[in-house]
């Protein structure tokens, strides 16, 4: 109690002293953001608070419900549909279901292809399956004009794809580009 | 005797009791919270004060992302409510955002029913105008570019990117989620875009720049980074404040390098974990009933003559 009566009154004094001092900040700010403004005024006089395209350019997005742009129609596009991976030498398939871990089936598991180089006889037919929560794709590399185009495999959909020549395919996961693999098909 | 104690700390150590200074700062307001901000008085205030009452020539617009309407597992069961209560909150504000920017990855496979369903829900949002960018969820394979583009891509320039202007700040918005190698990537048609952009733009101009992939490397490991981005960011050196939002990495992250600060955003649906904690960037199942504290949504506040924007970031309600 002794301790509490002796240093009560310096706390007043400290409190009231800071309280001077915050206000004196403050104060100072505020002049200094007046002075900002000014400046800024000087500088950029009453910028536009409407939105305008920058040059050469129409302005994109859509008008929110309170918007003052043009109307949307949210219909789904004409002449698009869910990708069916098309023109593929071979057929590949997508089907929600399990494949056996064998020598010609690839996981994709932790966002990684396992294993990540897999090699096969040619005319082997080989099966990814994602068993991740995310989506990924089997997808050859740009640039290799390579044949593997999956869709976006949820989980548990897979993806085959039938090698009919020798050669090195190597292929990635389109939305997680880190993820990288190779297949190597031998005569 | 402990009674007394805890009374000196509480009111001797910074000199005023909490609730003393969350009313003082409510009292002097905008100004007083710029002020404490700069300093640490506002870490001993819990929730912080009101916050700053803008005026109405201020800016405030407004970042979502990484909505991923199409998800199904148990990291979120229902991507569609939690991105309906981020509209909901954003509609709760109490002030209309000049703008509402999503940040990507809006649809999870980037089918025109997502797209579709995305672009219902964006138009319920009461602000002037919806913008966006493309995910690399939004740009898979041959069709979800396409598909991407005849939703939202009317009036943009490219694959598409494009800038806009308001209350004398510049916005420009960037697509890095097509042709991607490892890590996001702009392209040299972008790139070209920036610089004819930048080009007539005075130097005490505030730029921001949305994109989904960040611009700086956040981890390269999980391709959180732009491979092509350090030319964006050379033109921008000369300008005395730049603003770069970011979603992708599905949590809060600020990083500040020189005249430059980079916000990467939480998402609507589920977080990621942070840099190289665990084995993937892998959707995080959390607990029950703590999956929205991992979400949020993102407002942005500019009065027109400061320096900086003030970057606000809150826990989806």
């Amino acid at each position: 109690m002794i301790m509490n009566a002796s240093s009560s009154p310096p706390l007043r004094r400290s409190r009231t002293a800071r309280l001077t001092a915050l206000a004196a900040v403050v104060a100072a700010v505020a002049g200094a953001l007046g002075l900002l403004s000014a400046c800024g005024g000087s500088s950029h006089p009453e910028p536009a608070t409407a939105l305008s395209p920058g040059a050469g350019q129409t302005l994109p997005g859509l008008p929110g419900a309170t918007g003052t742009g043009d109307t949307v129609t949210a219909t789904p596009p004409p002449g698009t549909s869910p990708a069916s991976p098309a023109g593929s030498p071979a057929s590949p398939t997508s089907s929600p279901a399990s494949a056996p871990a064998t020598a010609n089936a690839v996981s994709i598991k932790n966002f990684a292809f396992s294993p990540a180089e897999l090699t096969v006889k040619v005319g082997t037919k080989v099966t990814w399956t994602n068993t991740d929560p995310d989506a990924h794709t089997v997808t050859s590399k740009q640039g290799s004009n390579g044949p593997l185009q999956s869709a976006a495999l949820a989980t548990n959909d897979t993806y085959s794809y039938t090698f009919t020549t020798p050669g090195t395919y190597a292929y990635y996961c389109s939305i997680h580009p880190f993820m990288t693999a190779t297949v190597v098909v031998t005569p | 005797m402990t009674d007394d104690i805890r009374d000196s700390n509480g009111v001797g150590e910074h000199g005023m009791t909490r609730r003393q200074l969350a009313r003082h700062s409510a009292w002097f307001g905008g100004a007083v919270i710029l002020t404490v901000t700069a300093g640490e008085v506002i870490s001993h205030i819990p929730g912080s004060a009101a916050p700053p009452p803008a005026s109405s020539t201020d800016l405030r617009f407004v970042q979502i992302s990484d909505s991923h309407i199409g998800f199904q597992g148990p990291a979120n069961t229902d991507v569609t409510a939690t991105f309906a209560a981020a509209i909901d909150q954003v509609n709760s504000l109490g002030f209309r955002p000049d703008f509402v920017m999503h940040s990507g990855d809006m649809t999870h496979l980037s089918t025109p029913a997502q797209f579709d369903q995305v672009k219902q829900m964006l138009t319920q949002l009461d602000t002037d105008r919806v913008f966006t960018v493309p995910g690399e969820h939004d740009s898979i394979g041959d069709n979800g570019p396409i598909a991407y583009r005849q939703a939202f891509g009317k009036n943009t320039l490219g694959d598409g990117w494009y800038s806009f202007d308001t209350h004398g700040v510049h916005f420009i918005a960037l697509v890095n989620t097509l042709h991607l190698e490892q890590l996001g990537h702009l392209g040299n048609d972008q790139i070209d875009f920036v610089r004819k952009d930048l080009a007539g733009l005075s130097s005490d101009t505030p730029i921001v720049v949305f994109s989904h992939i960040p611009l700086f490397a956040m981890y390269p490991t999980w391709g959180w980074g732009t491979d092509d981005a350090v030319q964006i960011l050379s033109m921008l050196r000369r300008f005395s404040s730049v603003t770069c939002l970011n979603g992708h990495v599905h949590q809060l992250f600020t990083k500040t390098e020189g005249n430059i600060t980079f916000h990467a955003a939480a998402s609507t649906c589920y977080p990621f974990p942070k840099p190289g904690e665990g084995p993937s960037p892998t959707p995080q199942v959390l607990p029950a009933g703590r999956l929205k504290d991992a979400l949020g949504i993102r407002t942005v506040n500019y009065s027109q003559g400061s320096h900086a924007l003030a970057v606000k970031d809150e826990k989806l309600a």
